[in-house]
């Protein structure tokens, strides 16, 4: 078994609020002791509800926030105690995609000059017959006509858009590429390309991913392993297809049974799992276990005792002590057919 | 059974002095009482001006409805005169709309916003509309309604304000509610919420629902039949279950493949090469063609009309030609189309 490439321990980050001059200080822990990690060429997915907390952590991850309390260590070194140069040099190895690909890239700039920017500041491919061969390759790993160079990016398409932003991100040939639901804004005929795009450029340039996403459906088709979010914690992580076989948290059983399904002949056999309510503020998360106020299997103890992730089977934890001791769950929408 | 709703080769056209854009280029349909119908389409197939036709929501100029008739109980919408169809809307046809923070207004009490049609459309006193507004919140699943209705739109969450919308299209109890990606915004278990109540109130109004969405899974949930569109037209018309079972259109063949589903895990999505066309620009024979992988020679010169098939489905691919269902019934299509 290798180290792994991205190792994330106790990881917390807390802003903070309030509500008016004359209002009690208050924290929003957006992330409040998350514990992962990313092995070589794994694509590991994040998923959760508006809320989670999600996208804080790829930012943490990315270090474009600093951490409150936590460490990140990548390739087994520390993120916090390395000087700028250092981490300036990390970041070539660690790439981000961005969810809206109208906002994350320059209107000013041509396509040539957004996906070549990484190497004038990383002082790579200086020679120009090399610069041209590297980019005549990306271009064409990434399927983007060579004739796009000259133009802007509000000549094209989202999903052409998108690919300029893979494009960017694959120009210094990271190893781990953070993607912020990159997928989400596009149609699904595109999302589709764009989703057979990314699992090919992980088998060719042995990337690893930390997926993003509030979507199970196109995680379950790109990701190998999963952890569930729920206010800022991670209630559940396991090996993708044990996961939506066998969920062991009600959270994620529940956040299972809401996705409807292209099959209208399952969605006619199929029983839903409704919580009632939002979710709740994370400026006053509930007491004991946060996902108590909506849950089925509630027992007097989640209202006061805060459960930690253990460990119910092979590489399967779940933050909840009591839905793996039940042993039917007769109307559940499970998954597994 | 009547269709309580009918259109009829319906064409919404945006003319500007540089060029028209075919937003909506010929849409049939018949929604039964008590029905949904689900309108499916990619960004810009043309299923929301659809929609906003209907209700003549549209800003016009640049849009112009160019041909066509909607039929609601029969009498033409198109035809009617402006105090007329301020009787029909928000009345007898209601619509809710994908982002309820942008389509409430932020300045009015959610009670007020409920009331308002309350009193225009049923002569209530605003007490009695007050009555029926804090009634509708509480029927919408809102917990305390005689406070809440005291609310803001900024102080409801997402899934809140989607409900308290809903309550305003339930108001009048209307025979046909129009939901232009009702839960586009919000989170699946809120969706899952939000779709639950659609289908109890559709069962308690007997309302029928045109339901204009993208999302794939959401048709298969909640829809009596289908129309697929593609470049301001419908591809495809067929009952839910055939539509998945056994599609006709290449386009329809290659939407449902590209979906991922948490059923299964696919090693690779089939997705449709390129993009879709510009509705601005000219073009001969099928719209699809450019990204159909089972194109035939005529398909390129002739855009094909509408196949009438087995089982009141229709698609407009050529490959349907053998199977549609009389040649009589083919032309008489074709003409009603042009």
């Amino acid at each position: 078994m290798s180290a792994p490439l991205l190792e994330v321990r106790g990881l917390k980050k807390h802003f903070a609020a309030s509500g008016g001059m004359f209002a009690e200080k208050t924290t929003v822990k957006a992330v409040d002791g998350v514990s992962f990690s990313v092995m070589p060429q794994e694509s590991f997915a994040v998923v959760g509800e508006s809320g989670c907390g999600k996208t804080t952590l790829g930012k943490l991850v990315l270090a474009l926030e600093k951490p409150t309390d936590g460490t990140v260590l990548f390739d087994g070194r520390d993120m916090a105690s390395m000087s700028r140069r250092e981490l300036r040099r990390l970041r070539a190895d660690i790439q981000v995609i961005f969810q809206d690909p109208y906002s994350s890239l320059n209107p000013r700039m041509t396509v040539s000059d957004i996906i070549t920017e990484p190497w004038i500041i990383h002082g790579r491919h200086k020679d120009p017959a090399a610069r041209a061969r590297v980019l005549a390759k990306l271009l064409d790993d990434c399927g983007i006509a060579k004739a796009y160079l000259p133009r802007h990016p509000h000549e094209f398409s989202g999903g052409q858009r998108q690919r300029v932003g893979i494009a960017r991100a694959l120009a210094l040939d990271p190893k781990l590429i953070v993607a912020d639901e990159p997928v989400s804004a596009l149609d699904v005929s595109i999302q589709a390309q764009i989703l057979n795009l990314l699992k090919d450029l992980q088998k060719e340039r042995k990337l690893s991913y930390l997926f993003i996403s509030h979507d199970f459906s196109v995680v379950r088709h790109l990701c190998t392993r999963i952890a569930v979010m729920y206010l800022g914690r991670i209630v559940e992580s396991a090996d993708s297809e044990v996961l939506f076989n066998d969920p062991q948290h009600p959270y994620t059983e529940a956040l299972l049974s809401a996705v409807p399904v292209p099959d209208p002949s399952i969605e006619k056999r199929r029983k839903r799992i409704l919580l009632t309510g939002d979710v709740p503020s994370p400026l006053k998360p509930p007491s004991g276990c946060r996902f108590h106020p909506r849950c089925r299997y509630l027992v007097d103890a989640c209202r006061t005792e805060d459960p930690a992730l253990a460990e119910t089977g092979a590489a399967h934890f779940a933050a909840c002590p009591v839905l793996p001791f039940k042993d039917k769950r007769s109307d559940a929408a499970l998954v597994a057919l | 059974m009547d269709p309580v709703l009918s259109v009829r080769g319906l064409r919404t056209h945006f003319v500007t002095p540089e060029r028209t854009v075919k937003a909506v280029d010929g849409i049939s349909y018949d929604l039964l009482p008590g029905k949904t119908l689900a309108v499916v389409g990619e960004s810009g197939s043309g299923k929301s001006v659809h929609a906003l036709s209907i209700l003549g929501l549209l800003p016009m100029p640049p849009a112009e409805i160019v041909a066509g008739e909607i039929l609601f109980q029969g009498r033409d919408l198109l035809k009617m005169r402006a105090a007329q169809m301020q009787e029909i809307r928000g009345n007898r046809i209601a619509m809710i709309f994908q982002e309820p923070m942008t389509s409430l207004n932020p300045v009015l009490r959610v009670g007020e916003q409920i009331a308002e049609a309350v009193v225009l459309h049923q002569k209530k006193t605003q007490k009695e509309a007050w009555a029926k507004a804090v009634d509708l919140l509480g029927k919408v699943g809102i917990p305390h309604p005689e406070e809440r209705v005291n609310d803001f739109p900024h102080q409801f969450s997402g899934g809140m304000r989607q409900r308290a919308m809903i309550a305003i299209a339930l108001s009048c109890e209307p025979d046909v509610l129009i939901a232009d990606e009702p839960t586009t915004a919000l989170d699946v278990t809120i969706q899952a919420q939000i779709l639950e109540l659609m289908k109890s109130l559709q069962r308690e109004y007997k309302m029928a629902i045109v339901l204009i969405t993208h999302n794939i899974g959401v048709v298969a949930e909640m829809a009596d039949d289908v129309v697929v569109m593609y470049a301001g037209r419908p591809v495809e018309r067929a009952p839910v279950g055939e539509l998945f079972s056994d599609p006709k259109h290449p386009y329809t063949k290659g939407l449902l493949a590209s979906v991922p589903s948490i059923y299964e895990r696919k090693e690779r999505l089939a997705a449709i090469p390129g993009q879709p066309p510009d509705l601005g620009a000219a073009y001969e024979g099928c719209p699809f063609v450019p990204r159909c992988g089972d194109a035939l020679e005529r398909c390129r010169a002739d855009d094909p009309p509408e196949f009438r098939l087995k089982g009141g489905r229709m698609s407009n691919c050529w490959r349907c030609e053998s199977e549609a269902e009389s040649r009589a019934h083919r032309f008489a299509q074709a003409e009603a189309a042009r």
